[in-house]
């Protein structure tokens, strides 16, 4: 597939997704959004609790069809899983059987790469991700910031062209998030994929990304704001915090999601059902 | 407590208690022997039972005989168990299909099925291997069927996502799932296998531990009764420990907190 031809990546327009809920009522979870990731962009979804942004991220990987609308990878409509992605999980999705190496290398094993080549191949990935000394334990005897670098790893030995990532560094402590947005960066730069990035924390979004998306909070949720960070690159995630464009920014789109986080907090009080 | 001194009081428990058998047994108590060596022998005669059986050699050939029933019954019971349960959980039609047969028949007590297998498969090892395989069986069938049933959604979208075919996902995901919850049911298995080779024994046979403690009963032998039982737990035991070593080399990538028993 030619990279230059298609500029446009990932291309929603007006997906809307329903889930049918306890016999014929349907929950819609996001509702005409339309979204375009550019080749090489770093884009930023950024919403409330249960808004629908791994939703949004589901139907983009091709692990959920959109009700109405249409999906579109390097313009082509996207029928069954989006080979071009690699996807990122929030919870743990290595392999616990296999260990660090292993299970970097499945992605090139299944594909019918010779042995000694993959876990070479493997090896060189977990030198990047700074795990080249783990790489025969077992994802249990790793921390959770160590398993997030093997599943970085994991993915991007495949070379995908577009990479999804929902809430990658979520359950990791603070510290260990700003060096693992760092690293992101600093692999992102090599190569420069289309990534589209799913976070409910909206500084860890500007920093990272070329453009926050802010979605409204479920159900029905929709795309409400769309800002280009215009902070210069290479950036460094915790420099990048203490710039005066970055908090004009911040401010500016913390005043419109304010509210959002407000109505899903409400949401989610209310309903069993927003998850 | 440390090692030895916890070692100390669990050997403590054994001598007060051994102590105790003996002295009631032999020692009159207000002029009655509490513990009547008719009906409970002393911890003296036991041991020199038991010393008696393997100087003799006599305990080797049972011994050997019920080990080999439990590894057969255990072997056919957990490849049929994870065949049945992988099959099953894979193909959900299949299983429903099955369900209310697979209930009753693990309903049943397997003792009432003795009698029947002695009946087809004779007086030989088949027929306690038989009734060791249908304990077995579930307990394997019951684990792999959850286990492959309940692989993480989110391993299985990683799987996907990461170019597998289905016959890969089998092989990557759904297999070493189903072999992780056959393993983690291993010690309740091994065990179960033991206790039907015994039971089949007990219940009609010419050899093994069973048939040995049923021999002594039936002429009111209780000192070896007691012996019979006393090699029986510790045969129980060594297997247990040598399930143990297995566990550990094959589940060396699960956490130890999260081993079940099963």
């Amino acid at each position: 597939m030619a990279d230059t031809a298609e500029p446009v990546a990932v291309a929603l327009d007006d997906a809307t997704v329903a889930f049918r809920v306890a016999g014929d009522r349907v929950y819609t979870a996001v509702e005409r959004a339309s979204l375009s990731v550019a080749h090489g962009e770093f884009v930023a979804i950024v919403g409330p609790t249960g808004c629908g942004k791994s939703t949004l991220l589901n139907v983009a990987a091709g692990l959920l069809k959109p009700a109405a609308g249409s999906v579109k990878i390097f313009g082509q409509p996207l029928t069954g899983l989006n080979r071009e992605a690699g996807y990122l999980f929030q919870a743990d999705a290595l392999f616990p059987w296999k260990t660090a190496i292993d299970n970097v290398a499945i992605g090139l094993d299944i594909k019918g790469a010779p042995r000694e080549q993959a876990l070479q191949r493997a090896q060189g990935w977990l030198t990047s991700v700074g795990l080249g000394a783990f790489a025969n334990r077992y994802p249990h005897m790793l921390s959770g910031g160590q398993r997030k670098r093997v599943g970085l790893a994991q993915v991007l030995i495949r070379d995908p062209k577009i990479l999804l990532m929902d809430e990658p560094f979520g359950p990791l402590d603070a510290q260990t998030r700003q060096i693992m947005g760092n690293l992101l960066l600093e692999l992102w730069n090599a190569d420069r994929k289309a990534v589209l990035f799913v976070t409910h924390d909206l500084e860890e979004a500007i920093a990272l990304a070329d453009r926050v998306v802010i979605m409204s909070a479920g159900p029905s949720a929709r795309i409400i704001g769309d800002w280009r960070v215009p902070l210069p690159r290479p950036r460094d995630i915790s420099e990048v915090r203490m710039e005066k464009q970055f908090h004009e920014l911040h401010r500016e789109i913390w005043s419109v999601l304010k509210d959002e986080v407000m109505k899903g907090y409400v949401q989610s009080t209310l309903s069993a059902e927003v998850g | 407590m440390s090692r030895l001194t916890l070692l100390f009081w669990q050997l403590m428990v054994a001598v007060v208690a051994l102590s105790l058998w003996q002295f009631l047994a032999t020692v009159p108590v207000f002029g009655r022997i509490l513990l009547p060596p008719f009906f409970f022998s002393n911890p003296v005669d036991v041991a020199s039972q038991i010393v008696k059986w393997f100087s003799s050699g006599v305990i080797w050939k049972h011994l050997m005989i019920t080990l080999w029933e439990s590894v057969l019954a255990f072997v056919i019971g957990s490849v049929g168990g994870v065949l049945v349960g992988f099959w099953f959980a894979r193909q959900p039609r299949v299983a429903a299909v099955f369900d209310p047969y697979v209930k009753m028949v693990n309903a049943l007590p397997r003792v009432v099925l003795a009698p029947i297998f002695t009946l087809w498969l004779g007086l030989g090892i088949w027929s306690k291997v038989a009734l060791g395989v249908t304990l077995v069986f579930f307990i394997v069938f019951f684990n792999v069927y959850q286990g492959v049933k309940e692989v993480s959604q989110t391993v299985l979208d990683n799987g996907r996502m990461l170019g597998m075919s289905e016959r890969q996902l089998t092989r990557h995901v759904y297999w070493p799932s189903a072999l992780s919850w056959m393993f983690s049911s291993l010690h309740t298995a091994v065990g179960f296998a033991v206790v039907g080779a015994v039971v089949g024994e007990y219940l009609g046979s010419a050899a093994g531990l069973g048939y040995l403690i049923q021999q002594a009963e039936g002429v009111f032998d209780v000192a070896a009764v007691f012996a019979g039982m006393f090699v029986l737990s510790a045969f129980v035991i060594l297997i247990d420990m040598v399930v143990t070593l297995v566990e550990r080399r094959l589940l060396v990538w699960r956490p130890v907190a999260a081993e079940s028993r099963g």
